[in-house]
This record gives structure tokens, C-alpha cells and sequence, in this order.
């Protein structure tokens, strides 16, 4: 150990300092390990963005997880249905702290181009949401800037060891079994 | 050369109720009661050969009597199958059934061509027509908690019933 | 001291193993059924005994949306049918309201749409075989799709300025001519795509461990395709030539030199073949669409009717009838003649058609689409029954199950 200190002091450039807040944010931003709730036109987007020409992996965010236990950046795409709002719910409630959320595309940032009677009008009806996308599909470019203002939104972000998504409690809303008519 | 529509009408007879050509889409109007039969008879009839069904869907006449309509778009495609006489025809034809509201239902084709399930399921679940003698006529699109049939044309564009989450 | 268990000849050995009935809950998330769809399996130990899918997760209500706008205000959600391939869907909805007007395109039109389709088929086929990769871990054959699917995008970008959901055909006629210059670029795209499919095709076609996952998985013979009411790739695949495009031509495809590949037995095998060997012919009918676009170049692609095919801005803004036409055309839409209406093309999945009512107002009455991808979804089950949990992705992936499309 005290061999160790020694080299570390031999040089003035070989250690820095700074705060774990800062250190740790920064490890988390360039390493995002997203979960793609792919539905709709947008994830062939999606897999522009992965694909070669667009590299997701140049912002360190290129691993999907498909388990949600694993994954810190939810990426919904698509379209959601009132029928499937509850499992983005069950989704995200599976994810452990810290987790941010990427609303890709119109359709989960207001609904998009639909209004009816079977589209949710915006994810953040359901879900807390840190960055929105917006276009129909968004292009790549898009996404990748979206990444980036989340990524400073990230480096930003107190408090390491809190949990972030606080307001979720608020939004903890029951599953309704049947729905007044 | 007779036309098709004049075929169809010879071999179904007094079946059909009326029948139009319009914009060269041949259809005919069969009565309720009688479609099963009158499909098996276009299906399997060696001049005619209706071995695809290609589209079922259903129309809301609001305001009109009966209110709906079950239409089935039909086409032969010449194949050659092991076993049977090969089809060398290739033709289309319409063919819709008026529904009243009560009851609102007529008699599945699953039995005919297995691709009836669906398209028979769909219908039911957006227009809410029940097909008698369907093997499992569960909605399909939305769920199970949905009341009512959404693409009626008296049930509101917006009217949401979200299983979670805000109401409207 | 305990006796050495007899050894169990192998060729016995497995039906000795007892096993026991299970059911398994695939989806609706799941990272390989791209979208959400749910599968209800029920296994004798790995092999599947039965099956049932549930569709539906992305029913956005199409057709109520369509119904409460005008003819015009639906194109974009045809769009969003098949998002692989929007121009087809567009081009669906087009002609079948063109039917109803009873309209007669001009021949430059006919010729670009034809090309702008097949470009949009060029795409969708690059996703399905791609993907059809990455579901057995083939990660490099789908980097090549990709990106001969970017190189494809671009070009429809060129058409039309958006990438995917393109919204490029019109009743009546065309968004806007192709650009000047479109036809060399498109011309030399092509041969790049032409490139790397014959890259893909040496690393995965004959590919043991892919020929292996493939071959003789999810077969449905053409006795139940036509039951099921399966058209496209699909059916083609079991062994039945039938393309509309050459068995009903539409546009200009009676002028237009292209084969129509079939395959054996309709196993994924037979289907991926089929689809690559698609791709082909598509570039085959660019091209050619290509060399009469060159000639054609100056002829209108719009018909004359100011009341379907309103003038363009550069006019409106100086002249006051042209104004006044665009207004009433906008806000009022085409008055189509009442009647009805069913006509199909040949889309990257099969027969997609549109039977549309007319009640002779502004607003379609009724719309209903015929999704390929629906009908060809609903034999899943009896596709993969007999074979293992494993072979439910790739024969999920060679239908080509769009959701936009399947739930509308």
C-alpha cells in the first residue's frame, strides 16, 4: 500500500482530484445500458440509430438489455396503446435506481398524430419522463442529440446515492380492473 | 362470354338478393340466413373455385335498415394442388350480407376457410357483430375490459377507457 | 453397497426421460418479437404443442382516425401501416380511391410510383432478412443490411424529404416530381446495394449453423397457406407463383421485364431465399423505371383536375383562382362519388388492400385495410407446432409481422 502512494506522489500529473458526485455521474453517462420497449415505426429508427451508420455505441449507450433489471435508460419507441400501458408501467417499475427515460418519437411525447380512443396521449401520463424526442419517427440525428442533453442532465444530476425518480410515488397509479363504462 | 356476375347468379339463384358491378368490383347481396350455404357453394363449385378468402370486414350503416353489413371479399387463384383438380380461374367477386342490430350476427365461416378466425374475431371485437358457430370469439385488438365496440359510428372518436392512468 | 444404475441404450434413453406439459408466457415484451406481441406457449418438454398469439398491443385506432378526416388526412396514417414500407401503403390507399374517381394517371406518374414502390419494397425486405439474422445471433449480416437499408433511405429521402414515413403519393398523382439528378444517384445506390447483398449473401446463406436454425422450421404447406389466406413471400415460398403483380398487373407492371422467385417446400429457409432473390428483382425494376424516367423527363405526373390534384404553391400565391382552389380543395377535401370500392397491390407482405365507402361526401365513410401481416401472423401456431421454443423467432421474424400494420 504504501508503495502504491509512493509512485502516486513520484509525478504531480498522476492523480487528480475531484467530487464522487462528479466522478460517479460521469462514469454513468457514458455508460448507459438501455432497454428498448420497442412497439411501432420507430424503432426502425431505432435500429438505424444502433446500425452502423448512426453508432450508437460512440456515446457509450450500444448494449441493449432486454431485461429491465438490468437496464438504466428506458427507451420507450413507439406508439402506446391503452392496452399496453400497463406493462410500460410494469417495465419501468422493474427497473432499479437510478433510471432515466427516453420518450422517442411524437407518439410518446403527446400522442403524435393519433387521438382516439385507444392511444395514450403521452408517456408522461403514466411514467415520469427525463428527456422527450420529438418527430414522426425522429431522425437519427435527433436521437443522438436527445442522448446527449440527457447525458448532461445526467452529469448534472446531485446526489448519487438517491434514489431519482421520487416523484413516482405520486404517480402510482392503480390498475384500474374495469373501467367505468 | 357470360361475366362472372352472371355466373354467380345462375349457380346461387334465388339466394341472392341483388347485385352490381360498380367500378368493375363484381358483388353480390345474399341474405342472411343463407350465407354459409352460399359460400360453400362458391368455394367448391367447379366453375367458379373461390378458394381465398381474402378480406372480411364489417360496415356501419347508421341511421339505414339493417344497420350492418358483413362483407366478404372473395378470389380464385389457379393453383395446382396434390390431389385435387388443379383451378386454372382467377377472378374476384364481392359478396355482403345485411345485418340487422338485434340480433347482429350471422353464421361464422371458420369452418370453410380457416382464415375466417381473425378477420371473424376482428369484427366482433370493432363493430361488435357476433358470428354463430365461431370456435373462440374473443376480442382480439383491444381488451377484455373494453365496453362497447369503437368503430360504430355512434361510439365517440375520444372516448377512452384506459386501463390506467388519467380518464380523457 | 448400491447396485450401478443399467446403462440406458441412447436411442432409448430419451423416451424414458418423462416429461410433462407446460405453458410458457412469451412477450409482450420481448427483445425478439420486435414490437409487442404475446405468445402462449405450450411445450412437451421443448417441442411445441400448441399456441396461442395475441395481437393487438398497437391498435391505434386507423380507421376511426381515417374515417374523421378527409381523403387526404389518411394518407399519413397509411404511412404508418406498414412503417417498413410506407410508399406501398400509400400507394394502396391512393389507388383505391382513384378507383372510385375513376381516374386515368398519367404515365410519367405511373412509371415513378412504380419506382418508388419498389424502393419501399427494397427496404422492407433488407429489414426482414437482416433481422432475420440477428435473431440467430448473426450480428455482421445485419450491419450489412442496415446499411444497404440507409443506402436505400437515402434515396427516399431524396424522393420526398422524409426517411421513412414518406407520405410521397397522392391521389391523383405524385407529392412532386423526382428531383433532377435523382436517376443517376438512384442508379448508382443500386449497384451498392447490389454489392452487399452479394456480400450478405456469402456470409449467411450458406452459413451451417443458419442453414441449420432455417431449414425445415416453420413449414406450412401451400394446401394450408391458401386456407390461411397467406399471400406474398409467404406463399410464394410454399411453392404458388401468385404475385399481383403479374397476375393482375397494375400501373405498369405488364410492361415491365421482372421473375417471380419461388421456393420448394415454404419452409424459413425457402422464405429467406425468396425474399433475398426479391430484393434482386425490385433493383431490376428500378432500373428499368429508372431508364423511362430519363426519357419521360418534363411530362406531367399530376392529372389536369384542379379539384383532385390541387396547383402547386408557386401558382397559388400569385393567382387568385388557383387560390381559391387550393382553399376549397383543403378544407372541403375531394368529393368522391358514393360508392364502394376494394383494390390490392402487391406489398412487401403480400396482397395489402383498401375497401373504402364512399357516402359522396368529403370524409371517407369507411376504410378498412386488408394487413397481410394480420392474416399471415394467425397460422404462427401451427407453423411452428412440432418444432422447438427456439425456431418461434425466426419463423415469427420471415412472416414479417408489422405491428402498425397487424393491429392497425
Amino acid at each position: 500500500m504504501t508503495e502504491k502512494v509512493e509512485i502516486l506522489r513520484q509525478g504531480d500529473d498522476s492523480y487528480l482530484t475531484t467530487r464522487v458526485d462528479t466522478v460517479i455521474n460521469w462514469g454513468r453517462k457514458y455508460s448507459f445500458f438501455l432497454y428498448p420497449f420497442v412497439t411501432a415505426c420507430c424503432g426502425m429508427e431505432f435500429m438505424s440509430v444502433a446500425g452502423p451508420r448512426y453508432d450508437l455505441d460512440r456515446f457509450g449507450a450500444a448494449l441493449p438489455r432486454f431485461s429491465p433489471r438490468q437496464a438504466d435508460l428506458l427507451m420507450v419507441v413507439g406508439t402506446i396503446s391503452h392496452r399496453n400501458a400497463p406493462i410500460l408501467k410494469k417495465v419501468y417499475d422493474q427497473m432499479a435506481e437510478p433510471k432515466w427515460v427516453m420518450a422517442f418519437g411524437a407518439c410518446t411525447c403527446s400522442g403524435g398524430p393519433y387521438n382516439n380512443y385507444a392511444t395514450v396521449q403521452g408517456i408522461d401520463t403514466i411514467i415520469p419522463v427525463d428527456i422527450y424526442v420529438p418527430g414522426c419517427p425522429p431522425r437519427p440525428e435527433a436521437v443522438l442529440d436527445g442522448l446527449i442533453k440527457l447525458q448532461a442532465k445526467v452529469q448534472g444530476s446531485p446526489g448519487w446515492n438517491k434514489p431519482r425518480h421520487q416523484e413516482t410515488s405520486d404517480l402510482d397509479l392503480p390498475i384500474i380492473e374495469k373501467p367505468l363504462a | 362470354m357470360e361475366t362472372l356476375l352472371e355466373k354467380v347468379q345462375a349457380v346461387l339463384g334465388d339466394a341472392v338478393v341483388d347485385s352490381h358491378a360498380y367500378v368493375g368490383d363484381a358483388t353480390v347481396l345474399v341474405e342472411r340466413e343463407r350465407i354459409l350455404e352460399v359460400l360453400r357453394t362458391l368455394r367448391d363449385h367447379e366453375e367458379l373455385r373461390f378458394n381465398f378468402l381474402m378480406d372480411l370486414t364489417a360496415v356501419d350503416y347508421l341511421g339505414r335498415e339493417p344497420r350492418f353489413e358483413v362483407v366478404y371479399h372473395l378470389a380464385a387463384i389457379d393453383v395446382e394442388l396434390r390431389g385435387t383438380e388443379p383451378c386454372r380461374l382467377r377472378h374476384r367477386l364481392r359478396v355482403k350480407v345485411p345485418v340487422p342490430e338485434d340480433p347482429c350476427e350471422v353464421d361464422s365461416v371458420v369452418e370453410l376457410w380457416p382464415a375466417a378466425n381473425w378477420m371473424e374475431r376482428e369484427a366482433w371485437d370493432l363493430y361488435g357483430v357476433r358470428f354463430k358457430g365461431h370456435p373462440d370469439l374473443r376480442r382480439i385488438l383491444l381488451y377484455e375490459q373494453f365496453d362497447g365496440h369503437p368503430l360504430r359510428k355512434d361510439y365517440p372518436k375520444e372516448k377512452r377507457q384506459p386501463l390506467m392512468g388519467p380518464r380523457n | 453397497m448400491v447396485e450401478p444404475a443399467k446403462k440406458i441404450p441412447s436411442d432409448q434413453g430419451q423416451e424414458a426421460i418423462p416429461t410433462e406439459r407446460q405453458i410458457l408466457n412469451m412477450g409482450p415484451s420481448h427483445p425478439a418479437t420486435h414490437g409487442t406481441v404475446k405468445f402462449l406457449v405450450e411445450f412437451d418438454g421443448e417441442t411445441i404443442v400448441g399456441m396461442d398469439v395475441a395481437v393487438g398491443y398497437l391498435h391505434r385506432g386507423f380507421e376511426k382516425e381515417c374515417e374523421s378526416g378527409t381523403y387526404y388526412q389518411a394518407i399519413p396514417y397509411t404511412d404508418r401501416l406498414n412503417y417498413a414500407s410506407a410508399i406501398l401503403a400509400n400507394l394502396g390507399y391512393c389507388m383505391t380511391v382513384e378507383k372510385l374517381l375513376e381516374l386515368e394517371l398519367p404515365r410519367r406518374c405511373q412509371w415513378a410510383r412504380v419506382m418508388a414502390g419498389e424502393l419501399s419494397r427494397i427496404g422492407d425486405h433488407l429489414t426482414r432478412i437482416g433481422a432475420a439474422c440477428l435473431e440467430v445471433a448473426a450480428m455482421t449480416p445485419f450491419l450489412y443490411a442496415v446499411e444497404a437499408r440507409e443506402i436505400d433511405w437515402d434515396l427516399q429521402e431524396m424522393l420526398c424529404g422524409a426517411r421513412l414515413t414518406s407520405n410521397y403519393i397522392r391521389i391523383g398523382g405524385l407529392l412532386w416530381d423526382v428531383r433532377p439528378g435523382f436517376e443517376d444517384r438512384c442508379a448508382e445506390a443500386m449497384e451498392r446495394i447490389r454489392e452487399l447483398m452479394v456480400d450478405f449473401d456469402k456470409v449467411i446463406a450458406a452459413n451451417r449453423i443458419f442453414v441449420d436454425r432455417f431449414r425445415n422450421t416453420g413449414v406450412l404447406p401451400k394446401e394450408r397457406c391458401i386456407a390461411y389466406g397467406i399471400t406474398g413471400p409467404l406463399l410464394r415460398a410454399a411453392g404458388i407463383p401468385y404475385d399481383l403483380r403479374k397476375s393482375q398487373p397494375y400501373l405498369v407492371y405488364d410492361e415491365i421485364d421482372f421473375d417471380v422467385p419461388i421456393g420448394l417446400v415454404g419452409d424459413n429457409y425457402d422464405r429467406f431465399l425468396v425474399v433475398e432473390e426479391e430484393i434482386e428483382q425490385s433493383i431490376r425494376i428500378v432500373l428499368q423505371c429508372l431508364d423511362v424516367l430519363r426519357k419521360t423527363r418534363g411530362e406531367p405526373v399530376n392529372v389536369a383536375d384542379p379539384h383532385i390534384r390541387w396547383p402547386g404553391k408557386d401558382r397559388v400565391f400569385s393567382r387568385m383562382e388557383e387560390l381559391i382552389q387550393q382553399f376549397k380543395g383543403v378544407t372541403e377535401g375531394i368529393k368522391v362519388p358514393a360508392g364502394e370500392a376494394y383494390a390490392a397491390i402487391e406489398s412487401a407482405n403480400g396482397e395489402l388492400g383498401f375497401y373504402i365507402v364512399s357516402d359522396g361526401s368529403g370524409k371517407p365513410y369507411k376504410v378498412r385495410c386488408r394487413p397481410p401481416s394480420f392474416i399471415n401472423t394467425q397460422p404462427l401456431g401451427e407453423m411452428v407446432k412440432g418444432d422447438l421454443l427456439a425456431d418461434i423467432i425466426p419463423t415469427f421474424d420471415m412472416i414479417n409481422m408489422i405491428g402498425g400494420e397487424c393491429d392497425r
